[in-house]
């Protein structure tokens, strides 16, 4: 109870970040937008669509947050989605394993994937790009080859613990809004992920080190250490992410499961304030950045679904134009004060 | 004939802190100007002012007796003002010519004329003293003459009034004198010097005029060399005297906390080092730079790994791989370089004071942040750090004042053995004597502390013994009875007897 106290404290603080607020201030803008222009968005179905979705993508844009503070970059999560998204099924339904034998292994999975790229990153001294992108590559081409390209899903079977991912919770009573499963997993993983970060040390050194890895170094913090954490925790989030979205959809097809989705949550963490120089990021501004991307998403399926084969560009552009705003906002804020020494 | 350039009536407000109000400032042609006064006293906000990097709230700046306005460094170079960074800031990739003519490379087509600017760029570097093969890969070179290619550079842009911040902080006895040879040659030839030291020896010995902030004011002007000496500056600087050579009596050493035994370092293997510290003591390294100073605090706190050797702290064998090792044995170190080794720029002072203590004094991994305050409350005013608050970020402070944040996070460690690397780089007078005062308080309490420095003052006043470096091995070490300029200076060169190198 202390440190949920202690985490709201903290995302109040970190709400009044003037970065966060210019986000919000979109988010806002196109929610806006799209509820003006269709009359589907306010209902209440849809709204429990983007929230779960954010959710979702919010789990993925957490993890890759760490590594993204470290100053690196994990471009693997979507083929980690994919492989522990065919997985699951295949090793339930085709190969008859126990539930938490297969939950246990493909979480436990996702953090060997981890371990092994931040061993590469900090003992081999090998770029993060470079590591993750061929990672992106061997997980994608390991989940075809296993499956044989085989959609897999779990039937009709599993409903326990598909209920994970696809229970909602009537919090206002019959045929109100009803809260997704998935949002209270977020919640908790963003709730401990924030007091990670603020309230530990670990999360100090992180921050730290994302700033100037040689004066952490001085100060006597094992860097290798806590990147190697950072990249473990990326994938395991990717693997939790992997999890909920095949138990959600219900059928995972190797070939284009998670496409892009690794492109998704930096976007949502770059959006949120994360520096891709490091040193950067706060909880809140993940969760708004991911429900952003899902907005916007929605937008174009609501609104302009004739546009859909341009959901990149679109989705490409805002990004975009968050980014410089925020730029701007940053060099106007520089310029006042002066630039220090 | 109006001054070169004329700053009239500067103010220049940062959040929380007025840095200058009312400031005025002239260099005429030809002339050496410093520019003095205590950490945070805003010489360095001045500097970039008049250099364009920054702008004046108010106030007027005239260039030629015509008012301008400088939007940006290159407008200041455009009126012949060309500001020497500290951070060089040089291309290590480029060859010398290369540096010299960045950005503005003679070209034909989008070619560059090699040969053209590779002549063309060596005149410029003979104009400095430098005469080296244009062709050199900057990195070649140490810190000191890579300043004086960055001079070259300047020039080169037909700089009128060169202006440097704290030119000679990272330079080497000699490089400072190359330095100061070069400036007085400008000088014959009609280019003007502005500079900021701490170094009040060198004030005396280069410049013209000597100018005073204190806390953000105009404090006064020496007008001509004949009144340029220390007390005078000191009391314009702090507005009191300073004992600045006092020798504090030696505290009677104790047990023997520090013993190194044949440690090698890997920068010199060949000179294995041998040395022992007892509790209260301060000992201090002298020797040019080069000599393996560095290197041996370095290898002493884990940082770069000894190549062979044993330490012992306190009686026991430490094993040191790392900076934790080190850290744990009881060891701290206040690294040379305060940027890119000692702070994390972008974090608050809290947050740089705590970063090695934040593991003790947390719970179960959870940062106590009472203690973290407490710890910036008490040592914002032990260190008399001038900030707006512990929540600045360490970027916006002076540098001097950035030193002493460097301090505070190795003092509130409580070590055993304090390294410190050049400790006073950067800050004033007056806190200087504050921080010998409280590095010797603290060696009254047991503490053993080695300290590198270049400045033989500090080494004279601060130090119960001197060790003196020659490459890579210890020359000789001096009692402090024993201790001389003249026979520090012998045994830094090598013991051969030359009075000075
Ligand atoms: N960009 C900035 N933002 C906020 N405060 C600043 C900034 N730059 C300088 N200051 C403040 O302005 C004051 C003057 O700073 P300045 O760097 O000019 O001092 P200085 O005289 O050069 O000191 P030092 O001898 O320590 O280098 C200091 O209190 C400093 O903290
Ligand atoms: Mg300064």
């Amino acid at each position: 109870m202390k440190g949920l106290a202690l985490a709201a404290t903290q995302v109040v603080r970190s709400a009044v970040s003037p970065k966060i607020l210019g986000i919000i201030g979109l988010l806002a803008a196109v929610c806006l937008y799209t509820a003006l222009a269709s009359p589907n968005f306010l209902k209440v179905g849809n709204l429990e669509n983007v929230v779960h979705r954010t959710a979702l993508f919010g789990i993925l844009s957490i993890g890759v947050a760490f590594v993204i503070i470290t100053g690196g970059i994990d471009l693997s999560i979507g083929s980690v989605v994919c492989l522990v998204g065919v997985l699951l099924p295949w090793l339930l339904v085709d190969h008859g394993w126990s539930v938490p034998m297969a939950v246990a292994f493909v979480l436990g999975l996702g953090a060997v994937i981890g371990l092994v790229h931040g061993l590469l990153v900090t003992r081999l001294g090998l770029q993060p790009f470079v590591v993750t992108l061929c990672g992106l590559l061997i997980y994608r081409g390991v989940a075809r080859g296993i499956t044989q390209d085989q959609s897999q899903g779990f039937g009709t079977g599993y409903k326990g613990l598909r209920a994970l991912a696809t229970e909602r919770f009537p919090i206002f009573g019959e045929g109100g809004f009803e809260l997704p499963a998935t949002t209270l997993v977020f919640l908790v993983i963003a709730v401990a992920a924030a007091i990670f970060l603020n309230r530990t040390v670990w999360g100090r050194y992180l921050l730290a080190l994302g700033r100037n890895e040689q004066a952490a170094q001085y100060s006597g913090i094992n860097t290798g250490r806590m990147k190697l954490l950072a990249y473990v925790m990326s994938s395991t989030l990717a693997a939790i992410g992997g999890m909920l979205f095949v138990l959600d959809i219900n059928a995972a097809q190797p070939s284009d499961f998670g496409n892009f989705y690794e492109l998704y949550a930096i976007a949502a963490a770059v959006l949120g304030g994360c520096s891709l120089r490091g040193g950067e990021g706060s909880i809140l501004g993940l969760l708004v950045g991911s429900a952003l991307m899902v907005v916007i998403s929605n937008m174009i399926n609501l609104v302009h679904p004739r546009y859909q084969n341009v959901e990149f560009a679109i989705i490409g552009g805002v990004i975009l134009a968050g980014v410089i705003a925020d730029e701007l906002v940053r060099r106007a804020a520089r310029r006042r004060p002066g630039s220090g020494s | 004939m109006p001054p070169l350039v004329e700053a009239r009536g500067i103010g220049k407000q940062f959040p929380g802190v007025r840095a200058l109000d009312d400031v005025s400032l002239s260099v005429g042609t030809g002339e050496v100007v410093a520019l003095i006064g205590e950490n945070g006293a805003g010489k360095s906000t001045l500097l970039k002012i008049l250099a364009g990097v920054q702008s004046p709230d108010s106030g007027s700046l005239l260039v030629d007796g015509q008012p301008v306005r400088f939007r940006g460094v290159q407008d200041a170079l455009g009126a012949g003002i060309a500001l020497i960074h500290q951070e060089l800031n040089l291309a290590d990739n480029l060859d010398l010519a290369g540096n010299v003519f960045l950005g503005r490379e003679p070209r034909r087509a989008g070619f560059i004329r090699t040969a053209q600017m590779h002549r063309e760029a060596a005149e410029w570097l003979r104009m400095v003293g430098l005469n080296l093969d244009p062709a050199m890969p900057l990195s070649h070179l140490p810190i000191g003459r890579q300043q004086l290619v960055e001079i070259a550079k300047a020039l080169s842009t037909r700089a009128r009034l060169l202006i440097m911040d704290e030119p000679t902080s990272s330079l080497s006895a000699r490089e400072t004198e190359t330095l100061f040879a070069v400036v007085r040659q400008l000088r014959a030839s009609g280019v003007s010097v502005l500079w900021i030291s701490h170094r009040l020896g060198e004030v005396k010995e280069l410049a013209d005029r000597v100018v005073v902030l204190r806390d953000g004011r105009n404090a006064g002007e020496i007008p001509d060399r004949s009144g340029i000496e220390h007390d005078t500056m000191i009391r314009m600087m702090v507005g009191r005297d300073v004992d600045r050579l006092a020798r504090r009596p030696s505290h009677p050493p104790g047990e023997v906390v520090l013993e190194v035994e044949g440690l090698r370092t890997p920068a010199h293997p060949q000179h294995p080092v041998s040395l022992s510290l007892r509790g209260g003591e301060i000992v201090g390294i002298a020797g040019l730079v080069g000599a393996g100073r560095t290197e041996l605090l370095t290898t002493l706190f884990g940082v770069t790994p000894a190549v062979g050797g044993r330490v012992a702290v306190a009686g026991r064998p430490v094993d040191l791989r790392t900076p934790r090792d080190a850290i744990r044995a009881g060891m701290a170190l206040v690294p040379e370089d305060r940027k890119h080794q000692g702070l994390i720029l972008e974090m608050a002072v809290r947050e740089n004071m705590s970063l090695v203590s934040l593991w003790p004094e947390s719970h179960a991994g959870f940062v106590d942040s009472r203690a973290e305050r407490r710890l910036a409350e008490q040592m914002i005013p032990a260190l008399a750090i001038k900030t707006p608050g512990d929540r600045q970020a360490v970027q916006f402070l002076s540098g001097g004042n950035q030193q002493k944040v460097v301090l505070a996070k190795w003092l509130a460690l409580k070590p055993k053995v304090l390294l410190l690397d050049e400790p006073t780089r950067g800050i004033d007078v007056g806190a200087k004597a504050e921080i010998y005062d409280l590095v010797h308080r603290l060696a009254g309490q047991g503490l053993a502390v080695l300290f590198v420095s270049s400045e033989m003052e500090e080494i004279l006043s601060l130090a119960d013994r001197a060790l003196v470096m020659h490459e890579g091995r210890i020359a000789g070490g001096l009692a402090r009875h024993d201790l001389s300029e003249e026979r520090v200076m012998r045994l830094a060169a090598g013991g051969t007897g030359r009075q000075s190198a």
